[in-house]
């Protein structure tokens, strides 16, 4: 069975719609199927493009199944159309049968379709044997009719033919049809010549059949297809290894289900399975194709895949959310927790919980005016007389005088008569007080009255009730009489004592009185003869003191009995004073608010404007928290009774202490706003809680003074009631505030209120604030206690605490240190061992490890200069640029844009590679095994070849060779190799070595690659620069000795013998990244056994040139993979004494050459040893050299400059990236440079060029960049109409045109006149030209326009020399062979070293000669002494 | 012994990136690493990696989810240096070059329990307008010479960034012995784990700083 597939396509357009896409033709869906079905002649009558490519999509399946039935797909399908042809015919034959035919085939379509996957797949049966072709396309029934009907005239011919299934059936018959067939000749005729062996073959069809046209249409098509087909079908192999298209049929129960199983419904059986979720058929199929293809049991015992019951419910089983808020079900309601304080306890007290908050409640409940401004007279009268009233409420609610009452009883019974007397006089004052307090609430009652009567009207609701309360008369009588008989008898004792007291006193008194009496009376006499007036005087004078003494006595006896009836009449008028009269009913005084107020519209026009006023009055209190206000209460309107209540309570949550609560009362009447008074709460205490706490009425009052012209009486005004107006009253505003301050309670009444040792906190708290005069400012220096972490001599003492404090600080020791102990005890001591051995070397100097005193003591000081350098480099470090922290692309300038234009038509030369730049990459993330030093060893030249010299080879060879050596003489010279060397290179305890090669100028062209790991694993710019390790590049000779055969094996000896070295520091590289050249070969003067070839070196004039560059040399290329950006120098200005235009101008010349020309170094000012800014020429000045030297070679100029540059290279030197850790570069001045006995290159070149100066040679300082040092100074002296460079640092020179000199860029010149910058093409010596007058070649610092202000140098006048302390060379010159010896035996401590004494002193004799030769080769004198030791020793070799 | 007298303290670090909140770009990954001082040691785990790429859906237009697994622990003698987390987020712009999107850093949290961070991103701006264009025409934006420095303050000055969309992460935290050697980071109160659920889950909410 095969399935049409392009209906996958097809059905998009063709079913549903009645008109072809292409063409607005109507179009019956079944003759659309004829149509695709058919194939290419369907896409002809239709002519639409889109059913050819759908048709293309039929092919591949039709050939697959002619695949499957090894059959050609061409032929297949030829073998279909012809098929087809043959139903024609048939058709032709049978036309009344085509009807039932078609109308068959329309219901096998039906049935297909109702059957089959797709509704709309279609059979094909290209066998042509199954009798249910597919129908024919046909428009209508009729037009088919007509076809028949020509087709029965005969067979058709091929037009007719092709008409058939081309016409359109359109009006317009033959004319176009014959039109079209023309065309479709021509067409097939291109086809033929297209296709070539097909032509044969369908010209046989031709002759065959009539039809030939359209197969030949057929097969033009086929082949086409099969071009795709074959391209196609790739695909297609190769998509279906990899995807799966689960097919969307329905798959047969069987395969599902295991083997011989029938399928078991258990719905059937009766059992419940629950509604399936529904799914889709189509889906549904295509997840069992799916699950089919992996192999999975997914398929239940129905054949079906297993599925749960539908688990969507139809109604929704969770509440509905949508709600009003109070419906909400409480479980679902959110909760809201509030803020905590958690640094509550911060303030109010360290020693509170933290987790405590606390919370103070203000009730404010009510206010109650006793006056008011806007009281009429009435009310200051019903304000009395509530006021008594509640004073005589109190009373009767404290009932002193019955409680008196009960004790004076108790007194007497137990007779205490002090006690008692003092209790009655309580008892009758306090009675008394009842009484007129009576008394005065009648009165004020009267008066009111009296006013209400007289004013007509009824301002306050007061009424007071008299209760009586009937007494029994006759026993009151009697308990009334009782008491005051009981008072008298306790007076009349009480006088009676008194009296006998006073009596005793009187009887003393007089007695004293009558002895004075009768002083006087003799006194008298005595003074009678003075005068009678005075003593008249005298004498009135004392009668006047006597008199009472003498009334006194006789006084209590006439009074003893009258005296007891006045006390008794005393006592009664007291009683009815402050007693009720027995048998007088008790008067119960009651005060009620019940009466009623006039109504507004009867009362005059002046109270009308005070009850306005009083409508218009409202009240507010604020509360002030610690003087801070912190809430107030609504506005409440004045009553008419001159209340207001607010009942309002305040919940402050409280962070300070409390130290004040204060309520202000507030008054407005319309917009203004006053203060009336102010009430002070005292807090409550930590147990007074809210519930606990009774309301407190709080009295104010306000001195304010108020006036009004109505009924209101205002306030701090006179007022009398009476009607003559005396008895004046001045009445203030004030009241009572009814409120209460409580702690408030938590939720699960948990008190919030402070704990209760805080509180005597917070009172000493401010009682100490009280006294102490806090100064106006504010400073936490009180607090300072509380934020230091420790003491400070804990902080001393801690070492733990000391090593993090010396880590912050980024001490070298410990700059890295990693894991700091948790704990004190676990900080061992070693730890500061090796810092505070060095604190202690800065004060001592150790003599011990330099060679002299004068050297120790250079050292300490430049270690001084280190570190200050250092500090500046640290805290410079700390100041970031943005390129430090952002990686920007540089904007392309025009000029770079088009150089790189330039380079793009540059021809490409694949023979001549060159060194791209490497990308950077920063030294934070590397760690170790990350870098890697790359060595490129290329070549060497003229390395020493083995001497030729058979008497030498016999101490290097065997005594059993030597003789073979010595027979085959200069034959065996020539036949043997002149050297074979190899390199071997050592870093940081890696060694590597390359191949041997062979001949003085060998070629190694190797790559080594030498781990680097930094120390203390810091990579850090700072500790990349300070590395001191360095490379060493040796150059050895392999020397192969045949030593014996051992049973046919030959035993060979690998000797290796050093020919020379070369060094260099790993900060160079790591300041340069890359060292690039040819490098001079440090070989030992004297070689033995070998010697220098130069055998070339012949060609006349050059000779001169020759000898200055004599030596080996090995080039090489060595750089750091990854490139790391090497450290800048510092960027900090420093101080200067230069004047600023010099320093303005030395800066934009710098610039303006780093902008021409970034690669050549240019310097206009140096950072001399104080750290000041100085521009450089002041370092030029003619110095001269030790006498010396000059007096050495008095003739020849050129041998004492040379002396000279042999004595400046022998300064040791001292590079300042590594003493400053590349910091910056400090220039020392000449007479520095001495004593310190220590530099770098430019120093050394200072030096030397001053020298020079100073020998009159004409000298320059050659500012730039050299092998292996990098940027430098060199020493350019002019010369014999030649210019010779001198390398400072080794005393070597070179001519301008040295192929080896080490110079290799040029950057400025330098001399005591001015600097010149090089703006020629090249840098490089040998191609440039050194004439500074030629200012397009070299820019001048100083020109016209900026002419040489005359700057002094900076160095000395002179240069002073010591004389050379002959003793102390010996002794030196003891302790370096002492040093030596040592290290010798150190190297080998296994066995004994034995000095020989006479090779030691003729070694010792060479030295001095070395020194002289200046390292030139040795006569051969020497090496015949040195042989003869040789031999000497060859013995004890042995 | 050990357990009694610890002299370092543990820090686990468990948790994930969830995702990013990048509102104008997609196509994004996220590297991550550590920030620490000089007494932590990673004891275990990865001390940086790599996310995978992640577009944004069709349902949540404006999320990036990564949900990258992060697990690490330190331990650490001292609570100086404590780690951070720094992401830097990268991705395709116009011409498809890659570049930098963000760079952000965040605290590992003290208190052990759960947490969730919203990390505001950044990144460098071009120092001047053409330099802006260029930097954009070639795809080449300007970047941190090492994304530790957002683990840092000191030099920041010098930079102007652009804030430029949020990366949440979420983190468990457990320590151990830290309250031993009396560190006291308090407990995991229930303030800390109020941001539960992440944002992630619900589509539409609006997203909480």
């Amino acid at each position: 069975m095969k399935v049409c597939v392009c209906f996958v396509a097809c059905r998009l357009q063709l079913p549903n719609t009645d008109l072809c896409p292409f063409f607005p033709l109507p179009l019956n869906p079944l003759s659309a199927f004829g149509v695709l079905n058919v194939g290419v002649d369907a896409c002809t009558v239709c002519v639409c493009s889109l059913a050819v490519a759908v048709c293309f999509n039929c092919i591949p399946l039709l050939q697959q199944e002619a695949q499957s039935s090894e059959e050609d797909p061409g032929e297949t399908l030829k073998r279909t159309l012809r098929a087809q042809r043959q139903r024609q015919k048939k058709r032709v034959h049978l036309r009344g049968e085509h009807l039932l035919q078609f109308s068959h085939g329309r219901t096998h379509v039906i049935q297909c379709s109702s059957g089959g996957v797709s509704p709309t797949v279609l059979q094909v049966d290209h066998d042509g044997a199954g009798k249910h072709d597919v129908p024919l396309a046909i428009r209508t029934r009729v037009k088919f009719r007509e076809a028949a009907k020509r087709a029965v005239k005969g067979l058709p011919t091929a037009e007719e033919a092709y008409g058939f299934f081309t016409y359109n059936f359109e009006p317009d018959p033959k004319d176009g049809t014959v039109r079209m067939s023309r065309k479709k000749q021509k067409q097939r005729k291109t086809v033929e010549e297209d296709m070539g062996e097909a032509d044969e073959q369908e010209d046989s069809e031709v002759d065959e059949d009539n039809q030939d046209e359209k197969i030949g249409q057929v097969r033009m098509t086929a082949i086409l297809f099969n071009k795709y087909e074959i391209r196609y079908r790739k695909l297609i192999q190769r998509e279906s290894e990899l995807l799966f298209t689960p097919s969307f049929r329905t798959v047969p129960v069987a395969i599902k289900l295991p083997e011989n199983m029938k399928p078991r419904y258990l719905e059937d059986e009766g059992l419940y399975v629950g509604e399936r979720p529904s799914v889709s058929l189509t889906n549904e199929n295509i997840l069992e194709n799916r699950i089919l293809k992996m192999e999975e049991k997914w398929f239940g015992d129905d054949g079906r895949i297993i599925a749960l019951p539908d688990p969507i419910k139809e109604s929704s089983t969770r509440p509905p959310l949508i709600h009003m808020e109070e419906d909400l079900d409480p479980a679902l309601q959110t909760v809201y927790k509030k803020v905590r304080h958690a640094h509550y306890g911060l303030y109010i007290s360290s020693a509170a919980d933290p987790e405590g908050d606390y919370q103070l409640d203000v009730d404010v409940s009510g206010l109650i005016f006793s006056h008011h401004p806007l009281f009429s007279r009435e009310h200051v009268l019903g304000a009395r007389l509530a006021q008594l009233y509640d004073q005589y409420l109190t009373r009767q609610h404290n009932n002193l005088t019955g409680h008196l009452t009960d004790k004076l009883f108790l007194f007497l019974y137990i007779f205490l008569p002090e006690h008692h007397r003092n209790t009655r006089q309580l008892r009758d004052s306090e009675q008394e007080k009842d009484r007129t307090l009576l008394k005065n609430m009648v009165k004020v009652w009267k008066e009111i009255k009296a006013l209400r009567e007289f004013q007509k009207f009824t301002n306050t609701p007061y009424k007071l009730c008299l209760r009586k309360e009937n007494v029994d008369r006759a026993s009151d009588k009697q308990e009334y009489e009782d008491e005051i008989l009981a008072e008298v008898v306790e007076l009349e004792a009480e006088s009676e004592m008194d009296y006998q007291r006073k009596l005793a006193e009187y009887k003393k008194q007089l007695e004293e009185w009558k002895l004075w009496r009768r002083k006087q009376r003799k006194k008298k006499k005595k003074s009678q003869a003075q005068g009678d007036t005075e003593d008249e005087d005298e004498d009135q004078e004392v009668s006047e003191s006597e008199g009472p003494a003498e009334e006194g006595p006789p006084k209590p006896e006439p009074l003893e009995k009258p005296d007891l009836d006045s006390i008794e009449q005393q006592v009664r008028e007291k009683a009815s004073r402050i007693r009720r009269k027995p048998g007088e009913s008790i008067l119960i005084p009651e005060l009620s608010a019940s009466g009623n107020i006039t109504a507004y519209e009867l009362c005059p026009r002046a109270e009308k404007a005070r009850r306005d006023h009083v409508a218009k009055c409202f009240l507010f209190i604020k509360i002030l928290y610690n003087n801070k206000e912190v809430s107030q209460t609504d506005s409440r309107s004045l009553s008419t009774d001159f209340r207001v209540h607010f009942g309002q309570i305040f919940n402050l949550k409280i962070v300070n202490c409390p130290q004040s609560i204060n309520l202000q009362v507030f008054e407005e009447i319309g917009s203004s706003c006053s203060l009336l008074a102010q009430v002070f709460v005292p807090l409550p205490e930590p147990s007074g809680l809210t519930g606990s706490v009774p309301l407190e009425e709080f009295e104010f009052s306000s001195n304010q003074r108020v006036m009004f012209d109505h009924e209101g009486v205002g306030s701090d005004v006179p007022l009398s009631f009476e009607a003559d107006g005396s008895n004046k009253q001045i009445l203030m505003t004030s009241g009572k505030l009814a409120c209460c301050v409580s702690w408030g309670t938590g939720e699960d009444g948990t008190p919030l209120a402070p704990p209760y040792h805080l509180k005597d906190g917070i009172s000493c708290f401010v009682a100490s604030g009280g006294e102490v005069t806090a100064p106006e400012y504010f400073r936490l220096e009180q607090l300072q206690q509380e934020f230091d972490f420790v003491t400070d001599e804990e902080l001393d003492r801690s070492k733990r605490l000391r090593l993090l404090r010396l880590r912050n600080q980024e001490v070298a020791e410990f700059r890295n240190y990693k894991c700091v102990p948790a704990l004190e005890r676990e900080v061992t001591d070693e730890v500061f061992q090796e810092y505070e051995k060095r604190l202690k070397e800065g004060e001592i100097i150790d003599t011990k490890e330099h060679l002299d005193p004068h050297r120790a003591l250079v050292a300490k000081y430049l270690q001084k200069i280190r570190e200050s350098v250092i500090n500046r480099f640290r805290l410079a470090k700390h100041h970031y640029h943005l390129s430090d922290l952002v990686i920007e692309e540089e904007i392309p300038s025009i000029g770079i844009l088009g150089r790189n234009l330039f380079k793009l038509a540059e021809p490409k030369r694949p023979l001549k590679p060159q060194r791209k730049e490497r990308k950077k990459v920063t030294t934070q993330n590397l760690s170790d095994g990350d870098i890697k030093l790359l060595i490129n060893i290329i070549r060497a030249y003229s390395i020493p070849i083995r001497r030729p010299q058979s008497n030498l080879c016999l101490y290097f060879s065997k005594p059993g060779q030597s003789s073979q050596g010595v027979i085959q003489g200069s034959d065996w010279l020539l036949s043997q190799v002149q050297v074979r060397p190899f390199v071997e290179v050592s870093f940081q305890r890696t060694v590597l070595q390359t191949t041997t090669a062979d001949g003085p100028n060998p070629c190694w062209n190797e790559e080594l690659q030498l781990p680097f790991s930094a120390p203390n694993g810091d990579y850090s710019t700072a500790s990349l620069q300070s590395v001191k390790d360095e490379v060493f590049i040796n150059i050895f000779d392999e020397v192969v000795y045949e030593t014996g055969v051992v049973r046919k094996s030959v035993h060979t000896q690998v000797e290796r013998h050093w020919l020379g070295s070369v060094k260099i520091p790993f900060s160079t590289i790591y300041s340069q990244t890359r060292i690039d050249g040819t490098f001079k070969v440090n070989t030992p003067a004297v070689l033995l056994g070998y010697s220098k070839e130069r055998s070339y070196g012949t060609n006349g004039g050059y000779d001169i040139l020759r000898s200055l560059s004599e030596g080996a040399f090995i080039t090489l290329f060595i750089t750091i993979e990854p490139q790391l950006v090497p450290g800048e120098s510092i960027r900090e200005k420093f101080d200067t004494q230069e004047p600023e235009h010099l320093l303005q101008a030395s800066e934009r010349f710098e610039r303006d050459a780093v902008q021409s020309h970034p690669d050549r170094p240019c310097i206009t000012t140096v950072i001399d040893l104080n750290g000041k800014t100085v521009f450089i020429t002041r370092y030029i000045r003619p110095l001269n050299p030790p006498q010396e030297l000059l007096d050495a070679f008095p003739s020849n100029s050129q041998e004492a400059m040379a002396l000279v540059a042999r004595f400046v290279s022998l300064i040791p030197s001292l590079p300042d990236s590594i003493s400053f850790s590349g910091a910056c570069d400090l220039w020392s001045t000449c007479d520095q440079f001495l004593t310190l006995l220590a530099g770098d290159e430019e120093e050394h070149a200072v030096l030397l060029c001053n020298y020079f100066l100073s020998m009159g040679k004409k000298a320059w300082l050659i500012i730039g960049t050299a092998i292996p040092e990098g940027p430098t100074a060199y020493v350019l002296t002019f010369e014999q109409s030649r210019y010779v460079i001198w390398n400072p640092s080794s005393g070597q020179y070179y001519g301008q045109y040295d192929t080896f000199c080490p110079l290799q860029t040029v950057g400025c010149l330098v001399n005591a006149d001015n600097v010149w910058f090089n703006v020629q093409q090249y840098t490089s010596p040998m191609r440039m030209s050194f004439d500074t007058t030629k200012a397009k070649l070299w820019k001048p610092f100083f020109s016209r326009s900026f002419s040489h202000p005359g700057l002094s140098s900076v160095q000395p006048e002179e240069l002073v020399y010591r004389h050379i302390d002959k003793a102390a060379a010996a002794e030196l010159q003891d302790r370096i062979e002492k040093i030596l010896k040592e290290k010798i035996m150190e190297w080998r401590p296994r066995q004994p070293t034995r000095w020989n004494r006479y090779c030691t002193t003729t070694l010792k004799h060479f030295l001095p000669k070395l020194e002289l030769s200046g390292g030139q080769d040795i006569a051969e004198g020497h090496r015949h002494e040195l042989q003869n030791l040789l031999g000497d020793n060859r013995v004890s070799q042995e | 012994m050990a357990t009694n007298n610890p002299s370092m303290f543990l820090l686990t670090v468990n948790g994930q990136i969830e995702g990013a909140n990048f509102p104008e770009f997609d196509n994004l990954y996220c590297k991550y690493c550590f920030v620490y001082g000089h007494d932590w040691v990673p004891s275990s785990g990865l001390e940086e990696g790599i996310t995978q790429i992640t577009c944004k859906g069709i349902q949540s237009s404006h999320k990036l989810i990564w949900n990258f697994p992060l697990e690490t622990t330190f331990k650490s003698t001292n609570p100086s240096g404590w780690p951070q987390l720094v992401m830097s987020v990268y991705g395709p712009d116009a011409f498809g070059n890659d570049v930098i999107r963000g760079y952000g850093a965040t605290h590992i949290p003290f208190t052990p329990g759960q947490h969730t961070r919203t990390i505001p991103m950044f990144v460098p701006e071009p120092s001047w307008r053409l330099q802006k264009f260029t930097s954009w025409l070639l795809g080449r934006r300007p970047e941190y010479t090492d994304p530790k420095v957002v683990a840092q303050g000191e030099g920041r000055e010098v930079t102007r960034v652009r804030s430029q969309g949020f990366v949440t992460v979420s983190f468990h935290i457990m320590t151990k012995d830290m309250k031993k050697l009396g560190y006291d980071t308090g407990p995991s109160g229930p303030a800390n784990t109020q941001s539960a659920t992440s944002s992630w889950s619900t589509e539409g909410q609006p997203y909480n700083m």
